[in-house]
């Protein structure tokens, strides 16, 4: 892990697009301007379109469609509507729900795809393509298709609305970008670690554990981010499976209701995704050196 | 399209071979439902499914039934705030038989395909509802083959909304309407305005144009397309010929209420076809400008008043219901003038009956109710069909297409006609 | 963990490498495979597996038809091929779908996804690449910024949907910004752009994120050795850093083509499929939720289309692109 952190740090690769042939380095100062130019690109990129739905969410419902590029009508409102119970909405509990179901879909996406990815990049046998020619299928079959089928079967064995018929759909769709993204990582992990532990009289469940699973914490934090926000952002199956109870964020954001037939309470849309959204950057922003360092860790090797 | 239930579900997991075997033996679609003679008499608590209880009237309601009646408890279940989302789920749950869903809000375009699919219990016999006093269109919509299967809950109408400090009286055609466009014109406003994106609006929209021209849409029957016809084509042609000339702004192309509404109360419309809920959001929304200047008049057609289409919920029982007496004595409870009062002074929703519509007391606090009133008994229903989802989008992408100039109106008719009559036959 | 690290390393480096497994199929190993798949084999077959198949033994039936002295509905009974028939040859009873059905869009539909993918593809790779070249730099608030661009990707797609729908309103921000009149949803290319311009933004963090992760596989110094050889920052960045990210890129851009392909919130709630002739932003998604309404069995064939059509994409790009992770580590 440090390693891999550690040559992040070295130096401007970022300015490697100098077409000036060799010999002749460009200015430090303009390679400084060029950086710095695109690093404003980037932040307004994430940050504009962002900032607008923050100005949207502190703005009063009733002016909506004020173009005012700075805050006006500043209110609470918003946030007061979107957790208030009043009229039937309940955005804490999605919340926790949206916690628990994206919490166990990564816990038990990992577990199941680091399996898999293990077997599939580690040890010989026949069918592989096959493997994963099926866990690509997946991903094709379209979303909105699975929902009757999904609805009657899970409505029959008595799941409809509970926590499982949520994360179990919710796993599968993480499960393939997972299992892709770690069998990635795990063919370039230095596997004679493992092996030589086995000869210093490991079992193989004791060198994986031991040895692998470490050095390979990065890569399934990446992965893990990945099934997180996927589970995290899930809405077309959640809106048909899940109860009053069990309802993650995504679907009370969409039941939002406005005082009227017709009315959306579009500033309390904006306001609850700015509250969804929070959360996930602190996330982000604690650990985002190890979400760039995951994929690259396999760099331990070389 | 049930599995049938005895087929355990987890053993058609392990066995997914088996699922090709056990699809054939469903149901039947609802044809004639043997559900239909059981539970007539049971009582017992039963579930009341609505959509999201915007105004916050269904669970007052509800309470009401309740203190009334505590061996008949009726629980409220409110589904998403999208009405595809409440139809799809309806579908599903009666499609599983739920009988945890009894009494069920429907919109007024669910109910044929509903019937048809035997989804719903026929109002008859010692199921049937009081239709003393209630609007007549109100109680047909509700009908599908010549039964009942839903009662009026809360109807709607649309209603001209206009700027009574730029035009003295409001216009009872179309081309008067049309004319006063000048006015629009020299205030540098916009004229006219309806929900004209691709949507359930601009069926509405679409059909009141046609109807108000004396077109029609669908034959008697309800599925024999009749919109291949000169009447037709005058009124497809003023929203035309309206949107090309400016009367009607580009942007009304991407209108749905909200939009119409907010743009009228910043003042830059004339004319504005919405339902009543803006009566109330203009009259005192802070940031509305056209507080005391305006008011609403029945929508204009050719000649004389024009034909609004019905909007509103019924309310239906299920098939699957275990306490049908119970679930009726609730529909006609919601029918008593008590609360169609409630729904009408707490949540503005428009009420089935008809009394209510020269009450003093109300018309005081709601002064559009006289209009409503009109535009209500003059309402011609959308098509009630079985496949209206097919239905309204060969009216819908004709006329959008029309609309936008990229066929013309003959062409879009005759395509709206072959796309009604080819959805009404399966394919 | 960095102490137990270096002695496996000595370690190895004193014992000859493990050959021989490699060579031939061990049964035990097989068996174990087997064994550590099946939950993920298990998963995908209830959620995904039982769903495709279903829809594909439906897909032959026909949907139900109204009996005209009940008016009610009654089972289609079986369809043969019929119901592909309605969707590839555009044939509603016999005769030419006309505008205004489901299937009289068909074709228009499977070109509008294909090209919302290319487009939408391309443009996320190239952005996503100049990102994650940037992000790799030095530079003060280097962390704030890798935050900052992951935002968008963390915002749940129905309110990015709503945002932007709201930001190309015609009295929306965009317009207001620009100082101009542009009808967004009514115009069939404005439309398209808006909904490119949102998929873009947010799911271009994603592709950055892993592209990102690939370039911190290569060492300053092989790109300084480079340097020294005469190479131009065109040929190192062609000849270096793209063959040692390309594992990366590919895995990125395959499940990102596969989303794009079934993409269905964006352009639903942005303009429910409208503009141009009123269907000249319907996706295949938009299309399947459309004819779910009005027939599960139609609706359970062209979902059987687009996962043929997905599937032809995915393989030709798995041949092309040599994503196949089956094969064995090539050399480095």
């Amino acid at each position: 892990m440090a390693t891999s952190t550690d040559t992040a740090t070295t130096d401007t690769r970022g300015s490697e697009s100098d077409r000036k042939p060799p010999g002749k380095p460009t200015a430090p100062w303009l390679k400084t301007l060029r950086t710095y130019t695109g690093v404003a690109i980037i932040v307004i990129w994430g940050l504009g379109p962002f900032y607008w739905m923050g100005v949207t969410a502190f703005r009063d419902l009733q002016f909506t469609f004020d173009t005012t590029p700075w805050p006006t009508h500043v209110t609470w409102d918003n946030f007061e509507t979107v957790f208030s119970t009043a009229r039937g909405n309940h955005f804490g509990r999605a919340l926790v729900n949206s916690v628990i179901i994206s919490g166990l879909t990564t816990i038990v996406s990992m577990v199941v795809g680091v399996f898999t990815a293990y077997a599939l990049a580690r040890l010989e046998f026949r069918g592989k393509f096959i493997i994963l020619g099926f866990v690509l299928a997946a991903s094709m079959f379209p979303g909105v298709a699975l929902i009757t089928p999904l609805f009657e079967l899970f409505t029959n064995i008595g799941w409809f609305g509970t926590y499982q018929a949520l994360v179990i759909p919710d796993i599968s769709f993480a499960l393939p970008l997972t299992i892709y993204v770690l069998t990635a990582f795990f063919r370039d992990m230095p596997w004679e670690l493992e092996e030589a532990a086995k000869i210093d009289g490991a079992s193989p469940g004791q060198a994986f554990r031991l040895v692998i699973l470490p050095l390979a914490a990065p890569g399934i934090f990446t992965a893990a981010i990945l099934a997180f926000i996927t589970a995290w952002n899930e809405f077309t199956i959640a809106s048909q499976l899940s109860s009053d109870e069990t309802q993650p964020v995504t679907v009370a954001i969409a039941s939002f209701a406005g005082a009227q037939p017709h009315v959306e309470p579009y500033t309390a849309v904006m306001a609850a995704g700015f509250v969804v959204t929070v959360p996930l950057i602190v996330m982000v922003l604690a650990f985002q050196r190890r979400i760039v360092a995951g994929l690259t860790a396999g760099g331990v090797k070389g | 399209m049930p599995l049938k239930r005895t087929v355990g579900a987890i053993s058609t997991v392990l066995l997914i071979s088996s699922v090709a075997a056990c699809g054939g033996d469903d149901a039947g679609g609802g044809a004639e439902n043997s559900a239909f003679e059981e539970n007539l008499d049971s009582r017992g608590p039963i579930t009341y499914v609505q959509g999201k209880d915007n105004s916050g009237v269904a669970q007052p309601l509800v309470d009401k039934w309740n203190a009334e009646h505590p061996d008949e408890q009726v629980t409220l279940k409110e589904q998403t705030d999208e009405a595809d989302q409440q139809h799809d789920d309806l579908v599903r749950n009666f499609d599983a038989q739920n009988e945890d869903y009894d009494v069920v809000s429907v919109d007024v375009i669910w109910t044929a395909e509903f019937a048809a699919k035997g989804y719903l219990q026929p109002l008859e016999g010692d199921l049937a509802i009081n239709t003393d006093g209630l609007l007549a269109p109100t109680v047909e919509q509700g009908a599908y083959g010549g039964k009942q299967y839903t009662s009026p809950y809360a109807s709607d109408g649309g209603m001209l909304y206009y700027r009574t400090d730029l035009v003295k009286e409001p216009p009872t055609t179309w081309d008067e309407m049309m004319e006063m466009c000048s006015i629009a014109k020299k205030e540098n406003i916009g004229c006219y305005a309806g929900q004209f994106q691709k949507y359930e609006g601009m069926t509405v929209n679409a059909s009141e144009a046609i109807n108000g021209a004396g077109g029609s849409i669908v034959g008697e029957d309800g599925k024999t397309p009749t919109v291949d016809s000169p009447e037709a084509a005058e009124g497809l042609g003023n929203l035309v010929e309206a949107y090309e000339n400016g009367n009607i702004p580009k942007e009304a192309i991407t209108y749905t209420e909200e939009e119409g509404r907010i743009k009228f109360e910043e003042g830059k419309l004339l004319f504005l076809r919405n339902w009543p809920y803006v009566y109330g959001l203009a009259a005192t929304e802070a940031s509305s400008k056209v507080k005391g200047k305006f008011d609403v008049a029945p929508l204009p057609g050719t000649d004389g008043v024009g034909a609004s289409a019905l909007g509103g919920h019924n309310v239906g029982i299920s098939a699957y219901s275990d306490n049908k007496a119970t679930a009726i004595d609730f529909v006609n409870f919601i029918l008593e003038e008590e609360q169609q009062r409630f729904l009408l002074t707490k949540g503005s929703l428009a009420p089935a009956l008809e009394s209510l519509y020269t009450d003093e007391a109300l018309v005081k606090e709601f002064p559009y109710l006289p209009v409503l009133l009109e535009s209500i008994q003059n309402a011609v229903p959308r098509p009630i069909s079985p496949f209206y989802p097919a239905v309204t989008k060969a009216i819908q992408d004709n006329a959008y297409a029309a609309m936008k100039g990229e066929t013309d109106v003959e062409t879009a008719l005759s395509d709206m006609s072959d796309a009604i009559g080819s959805a009404s036959s399966s394919q | 963990m960095s102490t137990e690290t270096t002695d496996a390393i000595a370690s190895t480096e004193e014992t000859p490498p493990a050959e021989p497994e490699r060579a031939s199929i061990d049964p035990h190993q097989t068996r174990r495979a087997w064994l550590l798949i099946a939950p993920t084999l298990v998963t995908l077959a209830v959620v995904i597996g039982y769903p495709v198949v279903r829809a594909i033994w439906m897909s032959f039936q026909s949907d139900e038809t109204i009996d005209p002295q009940t008016g009610l509905f009654v089972e289609g009974g079986f369809a043969g091929l019929e119901n592909y028939a309605h969707w590839i040859l555009q044939q509603c009873g016999g005769q030419a779908c006309p505008p205004g059905t489901n299937a009289a869009s068909f074709w228009d539909t499977v070109f509008i996804t294909l090209g919302f993918t290319v487009v939408t593809v391309a443009i996320e790779l190239v952005l996503g690449f100049w990102f994650a070249i940037i992000m790799n730099g030095t530079f003060r608030g280097r962390g704030l910024v890798r935050a900052a661009v992951l935002i968008p990707w963390a915002i749940p797609t129905a309110v990015t949907a709503k945002l932007w729908y709201f930001i190309f309103a015609f009295d929306g921000i965009a317009n207001s910004l620009m100082g101009t009149s542009i009808v967004w949803f009514s115009d069939k290319w404005a439309a398209r752009a808006a909904i490119v311009i949102s998929d873009v933004w947010k799911t271009t963090p994603f592709m950055a994120l892993l592209i990102l992760a690939g370039l911190q596989l290569i060492g300053q110094d092989v790109h300084e050795a480079a340097k020294v050889d005469g190479a131009s920052a065109w040929q190192r960045f062609w000849h270096i850093t793209l063959p040692l990210v390309k594992p990366a890129v590919v895995v990125a851009l395959l499940f990102r083509t596969l989303d794009v392909l079934r993409i269905f919130d964006l352009p639903y709630i942005m303009t429910g499929g409208g503009a141009g002739d009123g269907n000249d932003t319907t996706t295949l998604s938009i299309l399947v939720v459309n004819e779910i309404r009005s027939g599960f069995n139609s609706a359970a064939a062209l979902s059987t289309l687009t996962f043929l059509l997905i599937f032809a994409v995915a393989f030709v790009f798995i041949k092309v692109l040599g994503a196949d992770l089956s094969q064995d580590v090539k050399e480095r």
